[in-house]
């Protein structure tokens, strides 16, 4: 079977091919923007994450699924700082980033959002965005009280807010506070603010668990966006639909070790994957005796 | 009863320096619960420190400027002291190190010996004497040589740096929370995750706060204590009660509000004094009988009342003076 490029539907430039060679538990990429190597984090006697190794392609949408507790958030932290590992390695766009805390990850340019939405409620919208922005001098103690100091760069940074809001479809909120969001407002704003902060890899922890299925294809688009210029995005998903619509590659995670990927059409094809999902047995003849 | 004197002399400890001094202490504790989150139960500590830098200090000859700047010096080190271990960790650990570390200062001060110095220990804090004399200097520069208000010279000295100070604080504030720096105190107030997730580096923001909430402290400690004329290291003065009471202060007025604690620290200073003199006025004319209360139980009785107004407050406007309930109705993460 020749090896043919599955994800056509890419910016063909920005995006190597995918080759189905490649299908393959902790197979290497042609530009791998996070590697992780022998990530190992025990909760006592539980293994929950126990990954051999694993690449992110930069520039695609890699989709990681999995059953419930098969540790996909825990990688999550794991890999962002929140939680340290007991063992392992891992670096982000060629920097060992192991052992490094929770806000120089993000500085690095790898960016999360969290499963349950962390919008800033007694904040207002623009102020929960412009917290996003990086490296801002008004946010030095000794500057702070100067407001010539910071307020050239505060205008520009409001602008960018409120380009992105207009983008998310949040700009008639954006004087009200964010706790009064619903709760699809609340991921679009999460997602909103942590592109203030210009990610290169964004980690997207569910992002439509508990959004309205009108707001879902409108995120979706937005997670699109996201790859269009030129941005890694990881997530992880536990809607099917949603998982086939917009990752490139697919990523599968079961009893903390990952177990297959591939794209998704493969995937759905995998043994490993369905027996993960369904349990093993599934597949052997039924048998409820001659008269069933 | 004289009411034109019961509202007079009220009147006077609406602004007068009990409510002062309170109005520094409750603006930096404003910005470690209010703006930023942090549970200081220990508040008294940033007090007593500044008081005693100040006191012992001027004690032992050095001059009262020197004193403000060794009694800030010691809130510094003693809020990296609290916030280092504590920093970190969930904000309920905080809570417990300060209100133990404000007893320690308070502990220590009134022992006879310290391990390095031995008996020379108590020569610098006085032991549980505490300090005399040490604001006659600060005095020596009054302006004022009549009385003015029913406030004596000194008292409208203190009344006067004690204001100005005030504004002061309320202006340094101001400017801190409009900035950046500000938004990202409120944000680690919201949600620290959120706030790391982001690339800041909440640990080193909370540090802040802590520092210059505790200044705020320092500062009100030493005015309490300059217009007392003596420090001592008893429970009333700096110890948890006192705590408590600018706790009761704050949230009068309403957290994370400019003007909220030293609005909040005016009408606790002066109900303090109304239900006082009130009390006191319907023993002495025998409106209250002898067997229901006596004068010496009117000092409980005044505090009893003042709970149980704020326990009225806190059902009929849960936000303070100041504060918004819509913001309050939002607290649920």
């Amino acid at each position: 079977m020749p090896a043919e490029p599955v994800s056509s539907s890419l910016p063909g430039a920005t995006a190597p091919a995918m080759t189905e060679a490649l299908e393959v538990p902790g197979s290497h990429k042609p530009d791998p923007i996070l590697i992780a190597d022998g990530i190992v984090r025990r909760f006592g006697g539980l293994t929950a994450v126990d990954v051999d190794h694993l690449e992110i392609q930069r520039g695609l949408i890699t989709g990681l699924i999995g059953p419930n507790g098969a540790g996909k958030t825990t990688f999550f932290n794991l890999m962002t700082g929140f939680d340290s590992p007991d063992e392992g390695s891992w670096s982000f766009d060629g920097v060992d980033i192991g052992k490094m805390p929770s806000h120089k990850v993000a500085r690095a340019g790898m960016v999360r959002t969290f499963q349950l939405t962390k919008a800033l409620s007694r904040l207002t919208v623009i102020e929960n965005m412009k917290l996003g922005a990086m490296g801002q001098a008004g946010e030095k103690l000794w500057a702070a009280p100067f407001r010539f100091l910071w307020d050239r760069e505060e205008q520009a940074i409001e602008q960018r807010a409120d380009e992105l809001l207009v983008r998310f479809k949040l700009d008639h909120m954006r004087e009200e506070f964010a706790g009064t969001l619903s709760g699809g407002q609340r991921k679009l704003l999460e997602m909103a603010r942590a592109l203030m902060t210009d990610p290169k890899l964004i980690m997207l922890d569910e992002p439509m668990a508990g959004v309205n299925p009108a707001l879902t294809q409108s995120l979706l688009e937005h997670v699109k966006g996201l790859r269009d210029e030129g941005r890694t995005v990881v997530f992880v998903e536990h809607d099917m639909d949603v998982v086939r619509d917009v990752s490139d590659w697919v990523v599968v995670m079961a009893e903390g070790a990952v177990i297959a990927e591939g794209p998704h059409a493969a995937i759905g094809a995998n043994q490993q994957v369905i027996d993960a999902y369904l349990g093993t047995s599934h597949d052997k003849a039924l048998d409820f005796g001659e008269d069933a | 009863m004289d009411w034109g004197l019961i509202l007079a002399e009220s009147a006077r400890q609406f602004i007068g320096p009990q409510a002062v001094y309170f109005a520094i202490a409750a603006i930096g504790l404003n910005i470690h619960f209010g703006y930023t989150g942090l549970l200081n139960f220990g508040h008294a500590g940033f007090l007593a420190v500044g008081a005693y830098g100040l006191a012992i200090t001027v004690d032992q000859g050095g001059p009262w400027p020197l004193g403000v700047v060794i009694g800030l010096l010691a809130a510094t080190v003693f809020a990296l002291l609290l916030g280092i271990p504590t920093l970190r960790l969930r904000a309920d650990y905080l809570a417990i190190v300060t209100i133990a570390s404000s007893e320690i200062i308070r502990i220590l001060v009134r022992a006879t010996s310290f391990p390095g110095v031995g008996d020379q220990w108590r020569e610098w804090t006085g032991g549980s004497q505490g300090i005399n004399g040490f604001n006659r200097s600060f005095y020596s520069i009054n302006p004022y040589n009549d009385r003015l208000l029913g406030f004596a010279p000194v008292q409208l000295w203190s009344i006067t740096v004690g204001w100005a100070l005030v504004f002061l604080s309320v202006l340094i504030v101001f400017l801190l929370m409009r900035s950046p720096w500000g938004r990202a105190l409120k944000a680690v107030r919201e949600d620290e995750d959120a706030v790391r997730a982001l690339g800041k580096n909440a640990y080193v923001i909370k540090m802040q706060s802590l520092v210059i909430g505790g200044l705020f402290g320092a500062l009100g400690g030493m005015l309490f204590v300059l217009n007392q004329g003596s420090v001592q290291p008893t429970p009333q003065d700096l110890g948890t009660p006192k705590t408590f009471f600018i706790w009761v202060a704050m949230i009068l007025g309403g957290t994370a509000r400019l003007w909220g604690p030293v609005i909040g620290s005016m009408i606790f200073s002066g109900l303090l004094s109304f239900t006082d003199l009130t009390l006191r006025a319907m023993v002495a004319e025998g409106y209250v009988p002898e067997w229901l209360m006596d004068g010496v139980q009117v000092g409980q009785m005044r505090f009893i009342l003042m709970g149980l107004g704020l326990m009225l407050l806190m059902i009929f406007r849960p936000q303070g003076i100041f504060g918004d309930k819509r913001e309050l109705a939002l607290d649920a993460r």
